[in-house]
């Protein structure tokens, strides 16, 4: 096929075009994943794992060099067949609890899990201890014989 | 009881204020490592200087040393570099590079242009090194005992005041537990 040189450099600018949106589309960086599975299970762990220098981005948002850095070995730490808590206790070893988005369990965070537990328990008491306080007896609100009187009176004299 | 459960409230705010107040003081890059208390990791790299020269976990312990992370490409290490040539004076330290992550002509350069402070560098292109000691930044100053145990990570730059207030207690307790040989 013979191309016109017209054709031909709108061909050659079209590609350029598209190669460039592809670089400002895709992500920092992109790694060639054996299975689906890995894939998202890398997704999963780089959302779940905080940069520790970029203190409030997890590692997928992060731009920094030490969030390239860790994504780049979680994704070899996947690649060598690593389960997920080995993966998450590597990175914990190194950069401490710190680095997990959602902390363990433990005696340092049991205010942190438990603590919007208890506030709604406490509240839930005080709201069902102010409803239940005190009834207001009906006894005391119903009207003796002779203030009724006083007011049939008082409705029905006109 | 009944006049306490009124102030209640008022005593439940006072105390969130006092809790959230002081949060505003406290500095979120001030984390302890998760590596004080274990000990060194094993690596093997060459130094800075020399290609052919491979040196490994050994060859840092034994005194009580501080591990500096630094590089070319940190501006807070140029900085910190006069204190170190300092420190590098001081006999009860041994002060040894880590050159994280950089370019080994350029770190080369820097330490022939602002004078070497270190016995020597440790090169870590890969910043292989740097990932096992939980380096996210540079400067990093390790502290690690006559056992080759971590004892302290400080993040940030050393100047006097850093010293003093940071590392001279520590490092006199260190001196003091190997002459007691703990």
């Amino acid at each position: 096929m013979r191309l016109t040189p017209l054709f031909t450099t709108f061909a050659i600018l079209l590609t350029i075009a598209l190669s460039i949106s592809k670089v400002q589309a895709s992500p920092v960086d992109t790694y060639e994943f054996r299975d689906e599975v890995t894939k998202i299970r890398f997704q999963e762990l780089s959302k779940e794992l905080r940069c520790p220098k970029c203190q409030n981005q997890n590692l997928a948002d992060s731009n920094s060099p030490i969030a390239a850095d860790l994504r780049k070995e979680l994704y070899e730490l996947l690649q060598q067949g690593k389960a997920d808590i080995e993966i998450v206790n590597f990175m914990v070893d190194r950069y401490g609890e710190f680095v997990l988005y959602r902390p363990r369990v433990s005696t340092l965070t049991y205010v942190l899990w438990f603590g919007p537990a208890v506030l709604i328990l406490l509240g839930l008491i005080v709201v069902v201890v102010i409803v239940r306080r005190k009834p207001i007896a009906k006894k005391d609100l119903e009207l003796t014989a002779e203030q009724q009187d006083k007011l049939d009176s008082l409705i029905n004299d006109k | 009881m009944n006049k306490l459960i009124r102030f209640l409230p008022l005593i439940l705010v006072i105390a969130l204020g006092v809790v959230l107040y002081r949060g505003l003081s406290l500095n979120p890059q001030d984390m302890p490592s998760a590596l004080v208390g274990k000990t060194l990791p094993n690596f093997e790299l060459l130094t800075l200087k020399n290609k052919a020269n491979k040196v490994t976990q050994t060859d840092v312990t034994g005194d009580i040393v501080l591990i500096n992370v630094w590089a070319t490409w940190c501006p807070t290490c140029k900085y910190e570099h006069p204190y170190l040539v300092d420190i590098a004076k001081n006999p009860q330290v041994t002060l040894y590079g880590l050159n994280y992550k950089d370019d080994r002509a350029a770190a080369q350069q820097w330490l022939k242009t602002y004078e070497d402070p270190y016995v020597f560098s440790i090169f870590d292109e890969e910043g292989t090194l740097g990932l096992d000691l939980g380096v996210y930044g540079a400067p990093e100053t390790f502290v690690i005992d006559h056992k080759g145990i971590i004892r302290k990570r400080f993040a940030g730059a050393i100047d006097t005041r850093v010293w003093r207030t940071e590392f001279e207690p520590l490092i006199a307790q260190l001196i003091e537990e190997k002459k007691q040989g703990k």
